[in-house]
């Protein structure tokens, strides 16, 4: 009795550590707290100056407005060479064209990755893996050349064909993760009753596979909105511009007298990305911890 | 008598029992494709194919081609040798600037980055209530991060009157303009870059989720205190994460392009101290029209990040612990 008892007290030490009780937990909500407003001030920031006249702006530091002015909105709106709505439709057809580029390509591959033996399968795997980590740059200009022989240039057909060639291949990664997780019975079955891989794909893997497909329906569509460099490199009229090409209009402007209507702007283009967020918030986050572990 | 015609006939039924070894290795190989689907695997694979070979195989050719010529899209490529190559490491002083620029900013942001993520990640790996309230707290820079209108945001804050100044004033200091001074202006896109440090504060906490509990027991009997547990036990068994993370990062933050191009209204400026690689890359390309320069140029960013990549593999032998 008297040899175990001093080997229990840091044992339970250490248990009481983890599960924190008392001042050691509102020490650590504390911290954590300041830590997440530090994180979250500067787009308060935003929200808050979007709402407030450009007098105030600079003048008047708090969160607060003293007055609302959301007239910022409707300026911007109107604003910089064409109406938002424009870019905002430009937008969303770049968005949901690589939505179902790369919903349908990479779910296509990683379906072949998963579920077949073929010749060089390895070397092929690593390959599609080499291509995750390639930056963009280092093909961008001959891209750019070979879309401007097929004269795509300022159409969106650069922003969406390579979609549809899954050259995303950080989806085929996590799909074929996905897929590997599915019971191989199910195909089998599937394959005594006569039905072809192509069946199978369409009538059980892709139904099997939503949670993967909404994860890369959310990311695609994020990142895709947000993908500045080639928007800026392929689009050059402004009746083709997107959301994130529209916001730099403002930059171009030398007066100063418009910062109400940037900042608006600047909210309205993080408000698809935000309602994202708000909805998929816990999807989001795991599929994001889950995906890069395995393999 | 062994044409292929016989073998194909053979092959449907029984395979006939005087097989020699070559027989045998070929009915493998038959029995092999019918498993792997034969032609199917290609069909689903056609996409990609195209892909890879359309879009990053020959282009990836073509550039190092175009990085031997001199190139303005318009007119034919001209074969110029090594010149690009030459020019820039002896001749263009906002070549050297911009790897100055960009090295700082990796160096700098990435290790800030992957231990605030690791901190973070620590103290939110406890059984504490509303803790989905802040992983999404300190998850959502990162996903807004890439964004224009993050970077627009980020210039007012740091600008002459903006809000960090503001910060500072409530300790008396007296700020300065952060964006035009040339000292100060990488430093901004750098805490740019810290302050989305969710996407690896997420993958350590999914890290520190599969920690084996019965370790930290054993080791709270021997009397390891906190400090202990953690250089101890945590650290080393979390190293592959560590490194899976320190590989992304880098490569994303040599990637840095929106707000490098944002802050400083496109020119890199004050001084190119913000004139990120990608930026420049960007400026010779399509400002410039020296496409074959920027082909160079994207080359030495592609070995540059692939010989990170390496040395970070072999150093890792050291430093990696795997279970298995």
């Amino acid at each position: 009795m008297s040899a175990i008892t001093p080997s229990i007290a840091p044992l339970e030490k250490l248990r009481s550590l983890r599960s924190l009780t008392g001042p050691r937990r509102i020490l650590l909500h504390t911290l954590l707290i300041g830590v997440a407003l530090v994180m979250l001030y500067p787009l308060l920031w935003m929200l808050s100056s979007s709402l407030k006249p450009d007098t105030e702006i600079f003048t008047h530091p708090g969160l607060i407005p003293n007055r609302l002015h959301p007239q910022n909105y409707s300026e911007g709106w109107s604003g910089s060479g064409n109406s938002f709505s424009l870019y905002i439709t430009n937008s969303l057809i770049v968005t949901i064209g690589a939505v179902i580029g790369n919903v349908v390509s990479c779910s296509l591959a990683a379906y072949a990755f998963a579920r077949f033996e073929f010749r060089g399968k390895k070397i092929w795997f690593g390959l599609m893996l080499g291509t995750i980590m390639l930056p963009v740059q280092a093909v961008l200009i001959p891209q750019y050349t070979i879309f401007y022989n097929l004269t795509w240039i300022n159409t969106f057909l650069p922003l969406i064909v390579p979609k549809f060639l899954a050259t995303d291949a950080f989806f085929i990664f996590l799909m074929v993760q996905f897929i590997r997780s599915i019971p191989r019975e199910l195909d089998q079955a599937a394959m005594m009753d006569g039905a072809n891989p192509l069946q199978i794909y369409w009538k059980i893997i892709l139904p099997l596979m939503k949670p993967a497909l909404i994860t890369t329906t959310i990311f695609t569509f994020v990142w895709t909105y947000d993908d500045f460099l080639h928007q800026l490199v392929y689009l050059q009229q402004n009746a083709r511009f997107t959301v994130p090409l529209g916001l730099t209009l403002f930059l171009d402007k030398t007066s100063g007298s418009s910062y109400g209507a940037m900042f608006a702007m600047s909210t309205l283009a993080l408000a698809p990305t935000l309602i994202c967020f708000l909805v998929f918030q816990k999807r989001l986050v795991e599929g994001l911890a889950t995906t890069g572990m395995k393999g | 008598m062994t044409t292929a015609k016989t073998d194909e006939a053979a092959a449907g039924e029984a395979p006939a029992p005087p097989a020699g070894p070559r027989e045998r290795a070929r009915q493998r190989r038959r029995a092999a494709r019918r498993r792997g689907g034969g032609w199917w695997p290609y069909v689903f694979l056609a996409p990609w194919f195209v892909g890879l070979f359309g879009l990053t195989v020959y282009p990836m050719l073509d550039s190092l081609y175009l990085s031997f010529t001199d190139f303005d899209l318009l007119t034919p490529a001209k074969w110029i040798g090594a010149q690009n190559y030459t020019h820039m490491f002896s001749n263009d002083p906002v070549f050297w600037d911009s790897v100055h620029a960009t090295l700082l900013y990796v160096l700098v942001s990435v290790p800030l980055k992957l231990a605030l993520a690791l901190g973070v990640a620590i103290l939110l790996n406890r059984p504490l209530k509303g803790i989905g309230v802040y992983r999404a707290a300190f998850y959502l820079p990162s996903l807004l991060g890439g964004a224009v209108a993050i970077a627009i945001v980020w210039r007012q804050v740091f600008g002459g009157d903006g809000l960090f100044n503001d910060f500072l004033g409530w300790f008396g200091i007296k700020g300065q303009d952060w964006i035009s001074s040339p000292d100060t202006s990488v430093y901004t896109l750098i805490l740019l870059a810290v302050w989305q440090f969710g996407t690896p504060m997420v993958i350590f906490l999914a890290g520190l989720k599969q920690l084996p509990e019965d370790v930290y027991e054993a080791a709270a009997i021997d009397g390891a205190g906190t400090l202990t547990r953690f250089f101890r036990i945590t650290l080393p068994l979390l190293t592959p994460i560590v490194f899976f993370n320190l590989i992304l990062q880098i490569v994303d933050g040599f990637k840095t392009f929106t707000p490098a191009y944002v802050v400083s209204n496109g020119t890199g400026g004050p001084l190119n101290s913000t004139m990120l690689y990608s930026l420049y890359l960007y400026k010779k390309g399509f400002t410039d029209l020296q496409m074959g320069y920027a082909s160079a140029l994207a080359w030495v960013l592609f070995l540059v990040i692939a010989g990170f990549t390496a040395v970070n593999f072999v150093a890792g032998r050291y430093w990696v612990h795997y279970d298995d």
